[in-house]
């Protein structure tokens, strides 16, 4: 968990997908080629179907449910498929408080998805505890419990700022690096 | 071989249908449900505690975010039983009366519709959620005009609201549906002529979604009393009471309405009907409130102490929410901030249902009844 998070650093998913050996790539142009291609193929793929887990905690899973429904319609960006189990999913949207009880059930989940997977801290309280910091049973962000890729601030957030929040997992996912990429 | 009699299944806390974080323990004998019990918790955020140590003022947003999708109501609540705190010292302007009115039932039509379209879409329809996402965008950005938010506003303050309507907001009784999403009165004729007909017609009227709620989740009327249930769990068991007409906070009682209960005997059919009823009263009391906005300007802000001090003393006051008997109990030792606040949430005393009306229907229908009765975490829990 810990070495995955090194901003800028590549994905292990994409690196070792495919082998050629340099005797291949010296006979044949196209096949030295091929790690870069499938990479990207990949990349696309999965950067256009991330499907988030179907998971609303508090508050922001209405705006989350408002991103997902009609005016906002979060299937422009292919992630319409909110998955239930977290098996099928790539995406984890803590999209509320959590608290001590809850905290555990979010690392259980998160550890149950399948790699690559992705975390959004959606609103306040998922980033550093929000108006709830100092009391006595919340956890004051969830980076205490899953490692998060994309904060988004807001009590709660529009669905919009959600919305940017995924653009950044998904150049993520096509560049095959961790980490910020500001598209300003 | 010998086989096992009872099967215990466990629904949450990451489940699409719990509305939430709920977690429900079932016991199933084949399909059928032996014994249910809700286990809560999960997202309890220490409101109660939290106030002791904030200003009256700044215990309004917390108030918000407990039943986050009916804000309003739960902020008048808190304003109030302040308001009643003080006693004559503050004075409410009749304007500000009548705004807090408006928006309480539009935030009740607000809520009804997701409390709806989720009720539909746990059964297994997804096309009404959809809709009532239409239309509660269109009530967004309505909402956004007024008080700077989308769906948690910090709008009410004690003695008053924090600003008056925004000019042409209110709108003409002849706006229709093109204007659905910039005056209420366009909002509330789209919602007379439109959704609720869409609603009746797409969902109510349909014979698989009434099937598979009518005679599921009963509750008498002797159960629900007992149980202290409140809102529209109570009026669909047939019990005519309404805090609204029954005990009249605010100015509830210059406005006409009806009060919808439920006739087959408090099955999940009759809640859906009464909610769906409540949501057109709700539009009569808007239109009346409209009516009254329209001719008479005015402040919106009564006179108020900078610093707010309530006498010492404690009051209780309840009022009626989206989703049911809203009440807070606040305790003032004279200071700056409450001793203590207690909050009564309809969807805890409603939660403990589940294992009254659970047992001995089948399991598919405990989403039903879940999504009947209306929960909302945030509220459950605290």
């Amino acid at each position: 968990m810990a070495e995955n998070q090194v901003p800028g650093q590549e994905l292990d998913w994409l690196n070792d997908s495919v082998v050629v050996s340099d005797a291949e790539a010296n006979q044949n142009v196209i096949v030295g080629k091929l790690p870069a291609v499938v990479q990207k193929v990949l990349g696309w793929g999965y950067g256009n179907s991330t499907w988030p887990l179907g998971f609303g905690i508090a508050c922001c899973a209405i705006e989350m449910m408002a991103a997902s429904c009609s005016k906002y319609d979060i299937a422009r960006f292919g992630s319409e498929a909110v998955r239930m189990s977290p098996r099928q999913a790539d995406l984890m949207i803590v999209a509320g408080t959590v608290n001590e009880k809850m905290a555990v059930v979010v690392r259980r989940l998160y550890d149950q998805m399948a790699e690559p997977k992705f975390v959004i801290a959606m609103g306040a309280c998922a980033s550093n505890g929000g108006p709830y910091w100092d009391t006595y049973n919340v956890v004051d962000g969830v980076h205490k419990v899953v490692p998060v890729d994309v904060y988004v601030p807001g009590c709660p957030p529009r669905p919009e700022a959600l919305l940017q929040a995924l653009m950044e997992i998904q150049e993520m996912l096509k560049t095959g690096k961790r980490g910020l990429i500001t598209k300003g | 071989m010998e086989q096992a009699k009872e099967l215990l299944v466990n629904m949450g806390p990451q489940h699409p249908s719990t509305h939430g974080v709920l977690r429900l323990m079932v016991k199933l004998d084949g399909e059928t449900v032996t014994w249910c019990e809700p286990d809560i918790g999960y997202l309890h955020r220490c409101f109660e505690k939290l106030s002791e140590f904030k200003t009256y003022p700044q215990v309004i947003p917390f108030t918000d975010r407990t039943d986050y999708l009916a804000a309003i109501t739960n902020e008048l609540c808190f304003v109030e039983g302040t308001e009643k705190l003080f006693g004559d010292a503050i004075v409410v302007p009749e304007r500000a009366q009548y705004i807090r009115v408006l928006l309480a039932e539009f935030q009740r039509i607000c809520s009804h519709l997701l409390a709806l379209g989720a009720m539909a879409m746990d059964i297994g329809a997804i096309t009404p959620f959809l809709y009532a996402w239409r239309d509660r965008e269109k009530m967004y950005s309505l909402f956004e005009r007024i008080t700077g938010g989308r769906m948690l506003y910090n709008y009410l303050r004690i003695g008053g609201v924090r600003n008056d309507l925004p000019a042409g907001i209110l709108g003409t009784p002849t706006d229709g549906e093109d204007k659905a999403d910039q005056t209420i009165w366009g909002f509330i004729n789209y919602f007379d002529s439109y959704v609720w007909p869409q609603w009746e017609a797409l969902v109510t009227d349909n014979r698989i979604f009434q099937w598979r709620t009518q005679d599921v989740g009963k509750l008498s009327a002797a159960n629900a009393i007992a149980y202290g249930a409140s809102g529209a769990v109570l009026r669909g068991s047939g019990v005519k009471f309404d805090l609204r007409k029954n005990l009249p906070n605010a100015i509830y009682d210059r406005f006409e309405f009806d009060i919808p209960v439920g006739k087959a005997g408090g099955d999940c059919f009759d809640r859906w009907i009464v909610r769906a009823e409540e949501m057109r009263q709700s539009s009569r009391i808007v239109k009346q409130a409209l009516a009254w906005l329209a001719e008479n300007p005015g402040e919106t802000m009564g006179k108020v102490p900078r610093i707010l001090k309530p006498p010492k003393g404690e009051i209780y006051h309840r009022i009626e929410g989206a989703r049911g008997e809203v009440s807070c109990y606040i305790v003032s030792d004279g200071g700056t901030n409450p001793y203590k606040v207690k909050w009564r949430s309809p969807c805890f005393v409603h939660l403990q249902l589940m294992p009254l009306i659970c047992p001995g229907q089948k399991i598919a229908d405990v989403i039903a009844i879940l999504g009947s009765i209306d929960i909302v975490l945030g509220e459950v829990d605290r």
